[in-house]
């Protein structure tokens, strides 16, 4: 049994216009201990997937079906009090832009203590004490200064570590970020980035990282799914999906993305532009999601929307072309 | 050799703050004497993290606001001294595109109004007709439809938009636009049409442009040259060859090292700063960097490098 198992997840959005379809029955799993990463550009239903794991969406105007299950337990019809244990608890979550999900007006010892006092009811020197390791584990200088500043004290970087420190604070079984580091300088995401691979390995926790940045999928993941619209397209372990990618969408990301060092061959390179825009997910498509945009559609792709099968072991994609694409490359 | 088109040299830009609870006036120093010049056609990268300085050099050099010390020359020209007025026709040339041109356009002004504004303003369409021809130009060349021109900036998706300021820019025919972190709010494959359409558009006018971006893989795609800042100063500069081939200044090492690469189970030998950038406020003695590179030694922090010349063309400020 896999940790999560997420099936046919459906999170629709009523809307003055109509349904929108953000996420449209997406299933993947995330093993203990895996780093999974969710890859897709903006709207294409990443962060609705995650919210609606931790049951984040306000219903109505959302509506969230299918099943989610974190260890064998289904989540998604669990009354709100239990939901509130797992969340913070046995999940954790770091979002983007950790200022929005820091209280500004507590200190940041405080909001570490409330946490684990909330979730393993600990008194409150016990408490003190694990928010002063965890910011030490997470690589703040001067901890024990830093216990007492609040977030408008702190820079950035700074801020998402204390984030990481909340919530690796109650030993998490998965922890789920969503773009964590995105809003951050170069350097310090690489900073970022090695903390939380030191971490998950110190506290064994599984990760589900939601990025549009393939560098950083490449660097931290070992499993990725790419959606698109509101669906998986395609699925592979990282290396496979990077080196194989099936999908017309998943090869125009890939060719999209500059990448450092190649104008060292000489050539000046153009970059894989990929034409047009993301389809409105409020009209019903018909056929394939991707086939507007993709130079390989033939009228098979307009009228029937291909399945997610695997090409080969362990390499989902939804391509009626998957094979063909091969051929041509 | 020709000359440039831009010159800037020992600009400086320095904030004061009105003080704190003390009273204590302090001073950021934003940008603390940078030179550098471009091209006609040339495209100069300003690359470096938040904070460093990189915005404020190209506002500098649009005249938003008056400089502390330092000259702008444009095309011969200097224009850090000129009055307002007298700046007013130089402007058409220097033309500037934004992060986030959601908010750089007026949501409740068509798309035409948004590119004929500049055209009046300057005085370059004689009628209606004319004007109406221009701006349908200007939207060819962005690959907009015509009948985009009726529409508001809200019914463009994030890219389109970025379409719409590129045109608006486009309008007067500039020499030099500054694109000041205009392709990083987009995703990647929208990044991708903008970007080629800038250096198609470079290509076909001859334009001239100041990218201002911290995205080095991006900035490695469509730059000749390459300037890195920390802190207000330019501690390296040269061509592309030069930058990413052989990077000499630390910084440009650790900024490059730390760019995490799209091809799983490379490991590269990263080399990760410890600490955050600290505060032009007060920025540390001698080399600026010296808190932070690996590879300190006693000089760094009391004597500040100068800027060098390593071969033709590359420069960098550092005693190693």
């Amino acid at each position: 049994m896999a940790l999560l198992e997420v099936e046919n997840l459906q999170t629709h959005f009523r809307t003055p216009d109509g349904v929108n379809r953000a996420v449209d029955g997406v299933s993947f799993a995330i093993e203990a201990g895996q780093t999974l990463a969710v890859v897709g550009e903006s709207g294409c239903g990443k962060s609705v997937t995650a919210m609606s794991i931790l049951r984040l969406i306000p219903e109505p105007p959302g509506k969230i079906a299918g099943s989610v299950r974190f260890k064998g337990r289904e989540l998604l019809t669990l009354p709100e009090k239990e939901m509130r244990k797992i969340r913070g608890g046995d999940i954790a979550m770091i979002f983007q832009e950790p200022m929005t999900s820091l209280n500004p007006v507590l200190t940041v010892g405080k909001q570490i203590a409330e946490t684990v006092r909330l979730h393993e009811g600990l008194g409150r020197r016990a408490a003190n004490a694990r928010a002063l390791e965890m910011l030490e584990l997470a690589g703040i200088s001067e901890p024990r200064r830093r216990l007492k500043d609040y977030p408008h004290q702190l820079s950035g970087g700074m801020r998402q570590r204390v984030m990481i420190a909340i919530a690796l604070a109650c030993s998490p079984q998965l922890l789920v970020a969503d773009e964590p580091t995105t809003a951050l300088d170069v350097t310090i995401q690489a900073q970022i980035l090695a903390l939380m691979q030191d971490l998950k390995q110190r506290v064994g926790a599984a990760i589900m990282l939601i990025t549009h940045d393939l560098g950083v999928v490449a660097e931290v993941a070992e499993h990725v799914i790419v959606l698109y619209a509101g669906k998986k397209v395609e699925e592979a372990p990282v290396k496979e999906l990077f080196r194989n990618p099936k999908h017309p969408y998943t090869r125009g990301l890939l060719g999209a993305v500059p990448k450092l060092g190649s104008s060292l061959t000489g050539a000046d390179v153009r970059l894989a532009e990929i034409p047009g825009l993301v389809p409105d997910l409020r009209e019903r498509i018909t056929g394939c999601v991707f086939a507007e945009r993709c130079g390989l559609a033939t009228p098979i792709c307009r009228s029937v929307a291909p399945a997610l099968e695997a090409k080969t072991p362990n390499h989902l994609a939804s391509c009626h072309h998957a094979e063909r694409q091969e051929l041509a490359a | 050799m020709s000359r440039p088109l831009l010159q800037v040299s020992d600009l400086k830009k320095h904030y004061a703050l009105s003080g704190g609870i003390l009273g204590r006036a302090k001073t950021v120093y934003a940008v603390d004497g940078i030179s550098f010049d471009i091209a006609r056609g040339e495209t100069l990268a300003l690359v470096g993290e938040s904070g460093c300085g990189k915005s404020t050099v190209g506002k500098a050099v649009l005249r938003l606001f008056d400089i502390t010390a330092g000259q702008i020359v444009l095309d011969g020209k200097r224009i850090d001294d000129l009055s307002d007025a007298s700046l007013r026709p130089l402007r058409r040339r220097l033309q500037v595109v934004f992060q986030d041109p959601f908010s750089s356009l007026n949501p409740r002004q068509s798309v035409r109004e948004a590119i004929a504004e500049p055209l009046r303003n300057f005085g370059l369409a004689s009628s209606r007709t004319e004007l109406n021809k221009k701006v349908g130009e200007v939207l060819d060349r962005v690959k907009l439809p015509r009948d985009a021109a009726r529409r508001l900036p809200h019914e463009f998706s994030g890219g389109q938009r970025q379409r719409v300021g590129i045109a608006r820019a486009l309008a007067p025919s500039p020499d030099l636009i500054i694109c000041d972190e205009a392709v990083s709010a987009l995703d990647v494959s929208v990044k991708a049409q903008i970007v080629n359409l800038l250096k198609d558009l470079q290509n076909e006018l001859g334009l001239a442009l100041l990218f201002i971006s911290h995205d080095l893989a991006v900035v490695e795609n469509i730059s000749h040259r390459i300037a890195v800042m920390y802190l207000g100063k330019i501690v390296e500069i040269g061509s592309r060859r030069q930058i990413f081939a052989a990077p000499r200044h630390p910084y440009t090492q650790a900024l490059l090292s730390a760019v995490p690469i799209p091809e799983p189970g490379v490991r590269r030998d990263r080399i990760i700063l410890r600490g955050d950038l600290p505060s032009p406020i007060n920025p540390p003695s001698g080399c600026r960097f010296h808190t932070r590179c690996p590879y300190v030694f006693d000089r760094c922090r009391k004597e500040e490098p100068e800027l060098r010349v390593l071969e033709s063309g590359h420069q960098a400020a550092c005693h190693l």
